[in-house]
């Protein structure tokens, strides 16, 4: 006998997870076919290979949930690598330490950075702009002022320990012997080099310190529920006494930030700022966002659902490359699980909505 | 008894309209009063001044005996005047707690300094106040999308009386309505009656307006023309008040005034 009720719940569950459930699924397949796929190394610079999507996405979920869309993130991750890549390189030339140099350099792109997220929201909240006409504004107007910045070409010469903070890991082990924290054991052999550990890439953990704390907000915090519930009415909202304009601001702020965190781990990846930096990233992050549930006509959307989106992405990459598939096969791909995410959404039944814990 | 809310001699202009023109009314409270008229009579126009929404050039409110003034909706609703809005103003895609909280979210502390979200706190309140209204619905962890109008209906106005609304102005609270779900409705609008809720109701649905009113209030072109006792009058008079083939109680007495 087929117990119907059990079956329908198990495929209710699948349906609600199949995001998850896509991820480890490439994962296996790339293990099996191609090589070294599953390794710890491999792994991790998945996770590096994400971090612009990541980021991008994050701060993306935010404004996606309100029922807008921030195009101008792209050229933002340019504007900023610009940005603290000029600062760094001016500080460091004045007789600033390297620390410091970098230090203000990448506060200055931070700060910088939320002016044109400020705009973007005072354009759509206050003077009623459509999202897709301001940010695509700012989108041409960022990637301008970085051109201008940086004279068209890349900003070279950066302090040199860049590197090692945007290339290291938060620990390196070497097994049975030492685990030291943030920088390399010293005076290592070179066939102790060899069998080195490093675990956790810092720009890893940089990028997840702020998904970690953003995600928590929305999820648990009044500012998330305010954020859905302008994604879910915003006339509701407005009448229920929440403040839609300044919240619009903050949220379109968010996504700024992030963009600008986006710029200035490509700093410390790349050693240099670029005025197109993540201008090609932006297709992924709006993707991610979607494929992790998220409605582009708002109030629907998770962080989590989101970094698993920009993980499908980024393993799905590294994936071709491992391959040595030509990576603009990866364009397609994307385009084609993105349209795929869309009609999941569309035909699966109203019943995986039902009932959800979250809010 | 003293009238819980009072509008005295409002007048609301739109450029060269006169889209409300000295109206008095009176509500007690626990009162049901129908405001009834044609299409551009101006009773949302009305029923907008006394939430908020617009402001009078003349005339003055008073709630419970005080002279009030209310220069957004966000102020009616802290003085007790809630509006019931035909597109309901819920948020679809959260929950129905959520929604009786929205605004006004009750928040405990996490790790001792951060502001969370209390939905257990949420929950439990809004069962009590669905059930002092006799309302049922399946669970109050269901989203609003997957609610039926009526069960929408029901929740905006348990979110109203449990943030102490002691009016509520309902514009066309059974349009789009089943027949079943409109009973239902009107079942509610008693049930808060006979807990001491006053309502405003905006209706063309005569017959819904004469289950539920105990007072009329007729009016055309702006102009208050009648007010009648439910009881004491009948569907034919208040069509010719409304249509204008009865000539009302009030327009000769304001043109004298001029």
């Amino acid at each position: 006998m087929i117990n119907y009720n059990k079956t329908r719940e198990i495929g209710i569950n699948i349906l609600r997870r199949w995001i998850l459930i896509f991820l480890v699924g490439e994962i296996v397949f790339f293990s099996i076919v191609g090589t070294n796929y599953l390794s710890l190394n491999n792994l991790q610079n998945i996770l590096v290979a994400s971090t612009t999507v990541l980021l991008l996405a994050t701060g993306e979920t935010f404004v996606i949930i309100t029922g807008g869309i921030d195009l101008s993130i792209g050229f933002m991750v340019g504007f900023s690598s610009v940005v603290s890549a000029k600062v760094m390189v001016d500080l460091w030339a004045a007789g600033f330490s390297q620390t410091l140099a970098i230090t203000i350099g990448i506060l200055t792109a931070l700060l910088l950075g939320l002016i044109p997220g400020f705009i973007n929201g005072f354009l759509v909240a206050k003077l009623r702009v459509p999202p897709f006409i301001a940010t695509f504004g700012m989108y041409g107007i960022a990637y301008g002022f970085a051109e201008i910045i940086c004279n068209n070409v890349p900003v070279h010469n950066l302090p040199t320990s860049l590197g090692s903070l945007g290339h290291g890991y938060l620990f390196y082990w070497l097994p049975g012997k030492i685990l030291s924290f943030l920088s390399k054991p010293e005076n290592l052999s070179r066939e102790e080099l060899k069998h080195l550990v490093s675990i956790v890439p810092n720009v890893t953990v940089i990028a997840f310190i702020f998904i970690g704390i953003f995600a928590f907000i929305l999820a648990k915090t009044k500012f998330g529920q305010h954020t859905y519930a302008i994604g879910g009415n915003i006339n509701a909202a407005e009448r229920a006494g929440v403040n839609v304009k300044v919240h619009l601001i903050k949220v379109y702020m968010i996504s700024s930030f992030f963009a600008s965190l986006a710029g200035a781990m490509y700093v410390l990846q790349f050693i240099t700022g670029r005025a197109p930096a993540g201008s090609a990233r932006l297709l992924d992050a709006v993707v991610a966002v979607v494929i992790g549930g998220a409605s582009l006509s708002g109030g629907k959307g998770t962080i989590m659902g989101t970094v698993i989106g920009a993980l499908i992405i980024g393993v799905l990459e590294i994936g071709l490359v491992n391959l040595s598939i030509p990576t603009y096969n990866l364009h397609i791909a994307v385009g084609c699980i993105l349209i795929f995410a869309v009609l999941v959404d569309q035909f699966s039944p109203e019943i995986i909505h039902k009932e959800e814990e979250i809010r | 008894m003293e009238p819980l809310l009072e509008v005295k001699n409002i007048t609301k202009r739109f450029g060269g309209l006169t889209a409300v023109d000295d109206v008095n009314m009176k509500i007690f409270p626990g009162e049901v009063v129908g405001i009834l008229g044609d299409n551009g009579a101006g009773k949302s126009t009305l029923i907008k001044v006394i939430s908020g929404v617009y402001h009078a050039e003349e005339g003055q409110i008073f709630f419970e005996g005080r002279q009030i003034k209310i220069s957004n909706p966000i102020e009616a609703l802290k003085i007790g005047i809630e509006t019931i809005y035909q597109d309901l103003a819920l948020a679809e895609n959260m929950n129905v707690y959520s929604n009786i909280f929205l605004g006004r979210e009750k928040l405990e502390k996490f790790l001792g300094f951060i502001d969370v979200l209390d939905h257990d706190y949420m929950l439990v309140e809004s069962k009590k106040v669905l059930s002092r209204l006799d309302i049922n619905i399946p669970s109050l962890k269901n989203k609003i999308r997957t609610l039926s109008g009526g069960e929408r209906q029901a929740v905006a106005i348990s979110r109203s009386i449990y943030w102490n609304a002691k009016l509520l102005v309902m514009d066309e609270p059974t349009a789009a309505l089943g027949v079943a779900e409109q009973k239902k409705v009107l079942n509610l609008v008693r049930t808060l009656s006979s807990q001491g809720v006053s309502v405003i109701i905006i209706s063309h649905q005569m017959h819904d307006v004469f289950s539920v009113a105990t007072r009329l209030l007729i009016m055309r072109r702006g102009k208050k023309v009648a007010e009648r006792i439910t009881k004491k009058t009948n569907v034919d008079e208040v069509v010719g008040l409304i249509v204008g083939s009865l000539p009302g109680d009030y327009i000769e007495v304001s043109k004298e005034k001029r």
